[in-house]
């Protein structure tokens, strides 16, 4: 039996990890990468949730995440391909004009 | 130790990759030349004895490995070593779940013939199909090279594309056999059913002849969905790069396309993928559409019970386990001779001509199939 | 320790190693892209095991086999090269940012000491196809109809963004 409190804390590090790419690295592509790190994080978590609770809800809901992270790969990626067309550069620190 | 998942591994292993695969490259070679109206390769020899060129393909093993192993200048060298064993693996697994016999008894013990009998058999396949284009989009980038750069974008785009379509052409599969699990599709196919038999369902089969209750064709799945059969054939010889969808090799147009910058042992694995996806094939089309192990017009339980009063129970098990898995066999080599006529028959398409037919006729076709099999069956099974 | 336990254990460090390479690796996107892919069928592998086997497929071949091809398709596309990164400025509030996350982390395994209810037995087949399949169309239809309206505006806006300028 897998205790329920390793699978979270397997999901909590991944989560972390995930945010942390997110907040530190300056390229888009990797941003984006590390978000999707972020929603797998949570899918660990509804499935183990689920496992534990025999609710099929969560697997549903992990459905309906995937669903959203695929449409939210494409339309980024078309902005990061708008973006370098613009800027020939997908380096978040030249993007910054809205910064004090 | 599941020792029994290791025997059955091994006979793949053996069978399927060390064994049919080289043959296939042999009869790539003959069966073109006989084709093309020529003689081939034979002259490979072993101590003056030429088999007919059978002893090509070790010929080509021993070439391939006492090749230099070049890695192009610029190029990262784990991505370069990376994507040549991604395609051999991802065709090699997909081998565990098909089935190549049923299921039979020995005194006490059942002896099923799949190494892994998976509830969503057809699934993993599926799962397996889109990791192998990992290989294909790396081995483009990690060459350093232009033209193998334009190579793998070009596959990468037509191997996702193909996957849809993949997906979508068995769905009428899934309907009329009610399961993923490729041994219970073989085993669905072991039956008959009557020509015309669905209009009893209607009320109309009386005034039919009586004789036409006596034709009866094995429930296949090429006879159930004929046009399931074509569209998947289609995309999965597009999704391993078969030609003439081999647009991302382009032989003739750029280099070598993504394995330009390949050679030895290197080039061989990914020699090796595509001749052994071209057996997968073969077994995958001869399971879901051909009835798979099955011998038609003959049940397991017809064939174990005629033998079982002279010979006794384990022995007719073991004729009928024999049976079965050459009537596999021989069903996987017919479909390796189709995927190789067609090879040689068909000039390549042009890129854009593979997209449209991905998108703009086999996409519509195969939802149009989903909808004709659906509204047919809830006519036939009733609402209930 | 059950196999289970083993291969749990096993697939979670894959996940947790590939997924700290791609977010350390400095140089090479498209080797991040590729760490993501190994964080994906780990994870794929950890579903397997929690009974989860229609969630797993779907893992491998939606994020693992078309998300992932789809980033790097883009960079291969972009042709981005390793040396456009000159390295950042402001390197103390980096390390102040990871220490507080890394903090907000032990705090929260800390925390997970705490009672969680009861685990419940599974039934014949949880997790397979039949089951999911049944109730994505009783009892979680709009769920279900919702995301094919999601998938329609994201094909829209991608096409939209990605689509170069026809103007005078």
């Amino acid at each position: 039996m897998i205790p329920l409190e390793h699978v979270i804390g397997l999901s909590a590090i991944l989560f972390t990890i995930g945010t942390l790419g997110a907040l530190t690295r300056r390229n888009l592509i990797v941003i984006l990468m590390s978000i999707e790190l972020m929603l797998n994080a949570v899918n660990l978590a509804f499935v183990g949730f689920a496992w534990a609770w025999s609710d099929l809800g969560g697997h549903i809901m992990v459905l309906m995440v995937i669903t959203a992270a695929a449409a939210e790969v494409a339309v980024g990626l078309g902005i990061v391909i708008a973006m370098f067309r613009n800027r020939d550069s997908v380096n978040v620190e030249d993007v910054s004009l809205l910064k004090w | 130790m599941p020792w029994d998942v290791l025997a059955k591994t091994l006979f793949i292993v053996i069978v399927a990759v060390a064994m049919f695969a080289p043959v296939v490259t042999w009869v790539e070679r003959k069966q073109s030349a006989v084709m093309q109206d020529r003689i081939g390769a034979n002259r490979a020899d072993l101590f003056g004895i030429r088999v007919l060129g059978l002893l090509h393909p070790a010929a080509d093993v021993l070439k391939l490995i006492t090749k230099e192993d070049v890695v192009p200048e610029g190029a990262s060298r784990v991505m370069h070593m990376v994507a040549p064993i991604i395609a051999a693996v991802a065709a090699i697994i997909s081998f565990a779940v098909i089935p190549y016999g049923a299921e039979y008894r020995f005194g006490d013990s059942v002896v099923n013939l799949v190494a892994a009998d998976i509830d969503w058999g057809l699934l993993y396949i599926f799962a397996v199909g889109s990791i192998a284009a990992y290989g294909t989009v790396i081995a483009g980038w990690a060459s350093n090279n232009n033209w193998s750069l334009l190579g793998s974008l070009r596959a990468s785009a037509q191997m996702i594309s193909y996957e849809v379509t993949l997906g979508l052409s068995v769905v009428g599969i899934f309907m009329v056999f009610g399961t993923l699990r490729l041994t219970d599709m073989a085993f669905a196919q072991d039956a008959t059913f009557r020509l015309l038999g669905f209009l009893e369902a209607f009320g109309w089969w009386d005034p039919l002849p009586a004789w036409l209750g006596w034709i009866r064709l094995p429930t296949w799945g090429i006879l159930l969905q004929p046009l399931g059969f074509v569209m998947f054939l289609t995309a999965i010889m597009a999704e391993n790069k078969r030609p003439p969808f081999d647009i991302p090799e382009g032989e003739s147009e750029i280099v070598a396309g993504y394995h330009t910058e390949y050679s030895g042992m290197r080039f061989g694995l990914f020699y090796m993928a595509e001749f052994i996806e071209v057996i997968v094939i073969a077994g995958l089309v001869a399971t879901i559409f051909l009835g798979g192990w099955s011998i038609p017009w003959l049940p397991q339980a017809t064939l174990i019970g005629a033998v079982t009063p002279v010979f006794g129970s384990g022995f007719a098990n073991l004729v009928c386990m024999v049976a079965h898995v050459l009537t596999f066999l021989m069903k996987v080599v017919v479909m390796i001779w189709l995927q190789m006529a067609v090879r040689w028959t068909l000039p390549r398409f042009r890129y854009d001509q593979v997209m449209d037919l991905c998108w703009k006729i086999l996409l519509p076709l195969s939802l149009a199939n989903v909808f004709v099999t659906g509204t047919i069956l809830l006519l036939i099974r009733g609402l209930g | 320790m059950s196999f289970d336990a083993v291969l749990f254990y096993l697939f979670g460090a894959l996940a947790v190693g590939s997924a700290l390479a791609m977010v350390l690796n400095l140089r090479n996107t498209v080797a991040a892209a590729m760490s993501l892919v190994v964080t994906m069928v780990a994870l794929g592998g950890i579903y397997v095991l929690l009974q989860a086997h229609l969630v797993a497929v779907i893992q491998i071949m939606v994020y693992g086999g078309a998300i992932v091809v789809l980033f790097i398709f883009v960079v291969m596309l972009l042709n981005l090269r390793s040396d456009s990164f000159p390295p950042g400025r402001i390197r103390a509030l980096k390390l102040l940012g990871s220490a507080v996350g890394i903090g907000a982390l032990v705090r929260f395994l800390g925390a997970l000491g705490a009672h969680l209810p009861e685990a419940r037995a599974l039934p014949e087949g949880f997790g397979g196809y039949r089951h999911m399949g049944r109730a994505l169309f009783t009892d979680y239809v709009l769920p279900f109809e919702m995301t094919s309206l999601l998938l329609l505006a994201a094909i829209v806006g991608a096409v939209i963004l990605a689509k170069r300028r026809i103007g005078p």
